[in-house]
């Protein structure tokens, strides 16, 4: 099969007044076309890191990272990213700010009517066709990822980065455009490489699930396929045998193998050790 | 009894004009009180200092001076209107100038560190300094008391600009340069959509910034160099021992200050934009 992203050998290491500080260390990744990967681990694990890398807006210090066997050296609307806080200008409107990524990317081939109906249509896509003369200050937390969601769609890019797309959200928000994104993304057909820190989310979304171990210096600690046949149901799945493996897997590895550092486990025994 | 029935006749047209009455009344009656109240001081002041002209003096002379304002009898006797146009058109000269310098330097410095660890410095020690510090250089270099009080404004007002555009573009979220990096967006594309949307709220502030200070040095600027403006005639006033006309003069100085204002105000709220 194709590898679509590569990530070979890449580590980060970032430059602190304290000295120098390895985020990463040695992470190596394939992610196929059409497939829908996250990226899991605790706050401080370096998956923001890592897909900062595959957007190209931070370079590795070592390594190298490939999208469609080209090197990644910067970003580029081929790789389109749907940040943690939507990120949308508050001085344009929901489709002027859909508007401004399509016409970046297909305005040298196409007239004014083609880029107005795609816009729409990125709208219609995430159902905020209604409230595209709106200013993101007037409309809800739920509606401005949808709209970041819509941009990033709009400009058809190779991989959809998502950063904690839904972080933000409330629970019952957060579920219903996780529905959505499951629909849109069988529709786009959409390579997806999504952080995030929520079991659930992973599980239900995901090809495959990528665990980080904790920081510094951290690395890819285990791959979870998970086999569950699409479309997936979050009813139906919730007394599913394997989605309820998958899930406890995930956990297993989160909160045993790689408990919460902020939760001090470790510093309580060095602790003792020292007294 | 009477009453109720008078307001149940009422048609809601009507009782929706009397809150809207009430409410104005409400919000005029803190400044009437307090006008009243520095009449009243004044006019005390006035009784036990004979030289200070009482409210009623300096009514009867604002009515004489604004029956017309735009009486021109050669340079040294021009009306109160066209003493406050020269102040305004200096300070708009001034002022314009140091925009269009100001707000490019504020730019600079603000995208680009080097520029910043360069300016930053001066923009420290000048600041401070007086811009009447600055009058007799102008006197020398452009030879003529009008370019000299307009450079007296430049330089006042040039620093709140630079300023705070500077603040502005180096506090442009971090967010939105992303956006613009992902999209690969043209410099000119990222300059129009994204930093000057972002910082003009900034660069507004710093206008207004200016513009209060410039009317501010605008008077003491006039009152050294002479010739028209209503600094010049304030001083002009005081050699004749018109007191009553200073105090006139205080106060359109401070009602064009307040028009000013409230104008930039106004322009500001045009051009601000709601965050998350």
């Amino acid at each position: 099969m194709e590898k679509f992203v590569r990530i070979e050998h890449v580590g980060q290491t970032f430059v602190t007044p304290r000295g120098a500080f390895v985020a990463l260390h040695d992470v190596n990744l394939t992610v196929a076309p059409g497939e829908f990967i996250s990226l899991i681990g605790h706050s401080g694990c370096g998956k923001s890191t890592l897909l900062n890398l595959v957007a190209g807006l931070t370079r590795p210090t070592t390594g190298v990272l490939l999208c469609a066997e080209r090197e990644i050296t910067g970003p580029g609307p081929d790789r389109a990213v749907v940040f943690q806080n939507h990120s949308l200008l508050p001085w344009l409107t929901c489709f002027q700010n859909v508007h401004l990524a399509v016409q970046r990317v297909f305005g040298a081939k196409e007239n004014k009517a083609q880029l107005a109906e795609r816009t729409r249509a990125a709208l219609e896509l995430v159902g905020l066709a209604y409230a595209q003369g709106k200013l993101p200050g007037e409309i809800s937390g739920g509606m401005k990822q949808r709209v970041g969601i819509a941009r990033a769609l709009a400009i058809e890019p190779q991989v959809l980065l998502m950063d904690e797309p839904f972080g933000a959200l409330d629970a019952l928000t957060r579920a219903h455009l996780q529905d959505e994104l499951l629909k849109i993304v069988a529709a786009t057909r959409s390579t997806v490489v999504m952080v995030t820190h929520d079991v659930d989310e992973a599980v239900l979304l995901s090809d495959r699930i990528v665990m980080l171990t904790n920081g510094p210096a951290a690395t890819i600690g285990e791959i979870l396929t998970v086999p569950l046949a699409r479309p997936r149901d979050r009813v139906a799945l919730s007394g599913d045998t394997t989605y309820l493996a998958c899930r406890s897997a995930v956990v297993d590895f989160l909160h045993r193998r790689y408990s919460n550092p902020a939760q001090g486990a470790t510093p309580a025994v060095a602790s003792l050790a020292t007294t | 009894m009477m009453s109720t029935t008078v307001i149940a006749a009422d048609s809601p047209r009507i009782a929706a004009w009397r809150i809207w009455m009430e409410s104005a009344l409400r919000a005029a009656i803190g400044p009437v009180a307090g006008f009243a109240l520095f009449v009243l001081v004044w006019q005390a002041i006035a009784m036990s200092v004979p030289e200070i002209p009482t409210p009623g003096v300096t009514w009867d002379a604002a009515r004489v001076l604004f029956a017309d304002p735009f009486y021109d009898n050669g340079p040294n006797d021009q009306g109160i209107g066209w003493n406050v146009l020269a102040s305004l058109r200096r300070v708009g000269i001034g002022f314009g100038l140091a925009a269009v310098v100001g707000i490019p330097t504020g730019f600079v410095m603000g995208r680009y560190a080097a520029a910043n660890a360069m300016f930053s410095p001066l923009v420290s020690l000048l600041r401070p300094v007086s811009p009447l510090a600055w009058l007799p250089l102008g006197l020398l270099l452009f030879k003529g008391a009008d370019l000299a009080a307009i450079w007296a404004i430049f330089i006042c007002s040039i620093w709140p600009m630079v300023i705070n555009t500077a603040a502005g573009v180096a506090r442009v979220p971090q967010d939105y340069l992303n956006v613009a990096r992902v999209l690969s967006l043209s410099e000119w594309q990222v300059m129009s959509k994204v930093l000057l949307p972002s910082v003009l709220p900034h660069i507004l502030t710093g206008v207004r910034l200016s513009i209060g200070m410039a009317w501010l040095v605008i008077v003491a600027a006039e009152m050294l160099t002479g010739g028209t403006g209503i600094g010049f005639w304030l001083w002009d006033e005081w050699n004749n021992l018109k007191v009553e006309h200073i105090v006139v003069a205080i106060f359109v100085i401070g009602v064009v200050g307040l028009l000013l204002e409230v104008a930039l105000v106004r322009l500001a709220r045009h051009f601000a934009y709601r965050e998350e």
